[in-house]
């Protein structure tokens, strides 16, 4: 088990690798700069060749895919070329706390209510609490993000004036509650229906009937034996919606006003701004692989019959 | 998986030797007629599937008999609300909603359907192989499946997609040509159809693998092996079959997925070219608006939601039509 722990810490280094080549070279192949002329603002020939200077665009590209990377080795993501005179540190220093915030709350909530709700509706299989949950959940999950959102800030924002339409204030702020559930139910949903099938799997088995036999009460024998193995499934999952949230959605982010680094990222997107693109995607690689990392441990350890050689 | 496939498989793998190609084939076909009866029974599905195919054919006919055209603008009448002429009213450049909105539903269903097949056959192929032969096919499988998970998908999505826009939209020669010249003729689909299929098979993938690295071990499949049944064969009447269960929940979230990825994308501008109607498309232009046209984004806003419904509660039936035991 140790060993396995170090391999897989020691396999992020060629996979960081891997993204980092990734996105280097789709950014750089991709037509159009950082400089590109916009209608409204010209950039004169030699403005633009000594920005490209500035920042060693003109270097050979293997020159700039080295430099970048013993950069960001040591820590340092470099400038940012749309906000002249910010770093890109700073950057994300500014814009990752508030995603960070809101998306593990989310994720709390998601998981919170979503593994319980689907455990009661599978034990209560076919009543009308499993049919209205199971309703509930379906239509969480067939609704957009951007759409919940949109809704809520009409509905509470527009018509019911309970909050200001778009903003931020904190998380622990009334205004937050519109992104926190725009961003939260469709994990949310996910997890519940997962927990249900899961559950439903499990509760047949033989052990669970030993485990009835034997006289235990119900709530024993479901949370004791069945929720264990049940989890399982669930799990593997919720490293998926984890990675989804906490990069922040970018369409509940910018909807709502709230702002974080998802948002922030794909502006960057469509402005090239290589150094910002390629930083924010390091950190939120290096965080996913992180919690991969964890989730796959607890998989092993909620089920020992999986073996890793 | 529950125990009668796992019983069914392993009567299978045992008589595997003694039985015909054709018994075996008739076997399986009574397991699919048992579950299309069941699916018959279940009423939320079938109306889900009701539904959908309503949908499908309104979408193909529809616009052939439609009054207005989707990209034709009534410059007399922008923003209209529903009316006799304008059924669901009219956009901000005046354009027929309901044409829109049809026109939109043949590119979700379509990526839906086109999108998830590509990417559970690349998932399912993956999966298997690198779960029943372990080692380094494994490890080389799953480190590219590791790399491209550590990326949020929806960012992979929208730098892959920001490349191919850029790839097809500029001065095109070469071997490029003629795929830039069908994604053309699809009004940008096909780039949406290699982002999704390249980026999103993970899932998959890892669910499959995972089901085969507990199924490899159990009895049945170790009596298939002894009795001399060749890895292609194993993987294919063995694990895959008690894996239908998983992967068709899979593909039930994935459907919907991939419609809702598409949406996504036209909803920030890097999904189908305009003028082709996208509802993410028409639910990005009814924001601008919202607080005075709300019947703009209304329409779009409940068909999207409707048809991820659908496939959802369809993949539900589904899966407990295959899987008896599940509903007692």
């Amino acid at each position: 088990m140790r060993r396995y722990v170090v391999r897989r810490v020691l396999a992020l280094i060629p996979t960081l690798l891997l993204i980092y080549t990734i996105v280097f070279f789709l950014m750089r192949a991709t037509p159009g700069g950082p400089w590109d002329e916009t209608g409204s603002r010209p950039v004169f020939p030699e403005i633009r060749e000594n920005l490209m200077r500035k920042y060693h665009l003109n270097d050979p590209l293997w020159k700039q895919y080295v430099d970048y990377l013993s950069g960001a080795l040591h820590g340092d993501l470099g400038p940012s070329y749309r906000q002249r005179g910010r770093t890109v540190n700073e950057i994300i220093a500014d814009f990752f706390p508030i995603s960070l915030q809101l998306g593990l709350a989310a994720m709390v909530v998601a998981v919170g209510v979503g593994i319980p709700l689907g455990f009661v509706a599978a034990i209560r299989q076919d009543s009308w609490i499993d049919r209205g949950l199971m309703l509930l959940a379906v239509i969480g999950i067939s609704t957009p993000s951007f759409v919940v959102a949109t809704v809520m800030i009409v509905v509470f924002g527009v018509y019911l004036r309970w909050v200001p339409t778009s903003g931020w204030s904190g998380l622990f702020s009334r205004q937050a509650l519109i992104p926190l559930f725009a961003l939260a139910l469709w994990p949310l949903a996910a997890v519940a229906r997962y927990s249900r099938s899961s559950m439903l799997e499990v509760i047949r088995a033989d052990y669970v009937r030993t485990a009835r036999a034997k006289g235990l009460k119900e709530l024993a024998v479901v949370a004791r034996h069945a929720a264990r193995n049940a989890m399982i499934p669930v799990v593997t999952i919720t490293g998926v919606y984890l990675a989804f949230v906490v990069t922040g959605s970018f369409y509940v982010e910018s909807v709502t006003g709230v702002p974080g680094l998802g948002r922030y990222l794909v502006l960057s997107i469509s402005a090239r701004d290589y150094p910002v693109i390629m930083g924010t995607t390091l950190l939120l690689a290096v965080i996913v692989m992180i919690v991969n990392l964890i989730v796959d441990l607890t998989y092993a350890f909620l089920d020992p019959r999986i073996r890793y050689e | 998986m529950n125990e009668r496939i796992t019983t069914e498989s392993s009567v299978r793998a045992r008589a595997s030797a003694a039985m015909s190609a054709d018994q075996l084939a008739a076997l399986s076909r009574g397991f699919w007629a048992d579950a299309w009866k069941r699916l018959l029974r279940n009423h939320v599905a079938m109306a889900s599937l009701g539904f959908l195919v309503v949908l499908a054919l309104a979408a193909i006919l529809a616009p052939l008999f439609l009054p207005h055209s989707y990209e034709r603008q009534d410059l007399l009448a922008l923003y209209a609300s529903p009316s006799g002429t304008h059924w669901l009213g009219t956009d901000h450049l005046g354009r027929d909603l309901l044409s829109r909105l049809l026109v939109g539903a043949r590119i979700s269903l379509t990526v839906g359907l086109v999108a998830e097949f590509i990417i559970i056959s690349i998932g399912t192929v993956m999966g298997s192989l690198a779960g029943y032969f372990g080692g380094w096919v494994d490890t080389l499988i799953m480190r590219v499946v590791d790399a491209l998970y550590a990326f949020p998908d929806l960012l992979l999505i929208i730098i892959v997609m920001s490349f191919l826009k850029a790839q097809f939209g500029g001065a095109v020669a070469g071997w490029l040509m003629p795929l830039a010249a069908l994604n053309k003729a699809l009004g940008g689909l096909l780039g949406v159809f290699i982002a999704l299929g390249l980026t999103s098979w993970l899932t998959t993938c890892r669910l499959v693998r995972g089901q085969i690295l507990s199924l490899r071990e159990r009895e049945f499949v170790e009596s298939a092996r002894v009795l001399g049944a060749r890895p292609g064969r194993i993987i294919r009447a063995h694990l895959l079959p008690n894996t239908l269960g998983p992967i068709l929940v899979a593909a039930t979230l994935g459907v919907p997925n991939a419609i809702l990825l598409e949406a996504s994308l036209s909803f920030i501008g890097l999904g189908v070219d305009p003028p082709m109607p996208s509802w993410g498309l028409m639910i990005s232009e009814g924001v601008q608006a919202v607080q005075s046209y709300p019947h703009v984004i209304l329409a779009p806003a409940i068909a999207i939601s409707l048809t991820l419904m659908g496939f959802h509660f369809l993949g539900d039936g589904l899966r407990d039509a295959l899987d008896p035991l599940l509903k007692r």
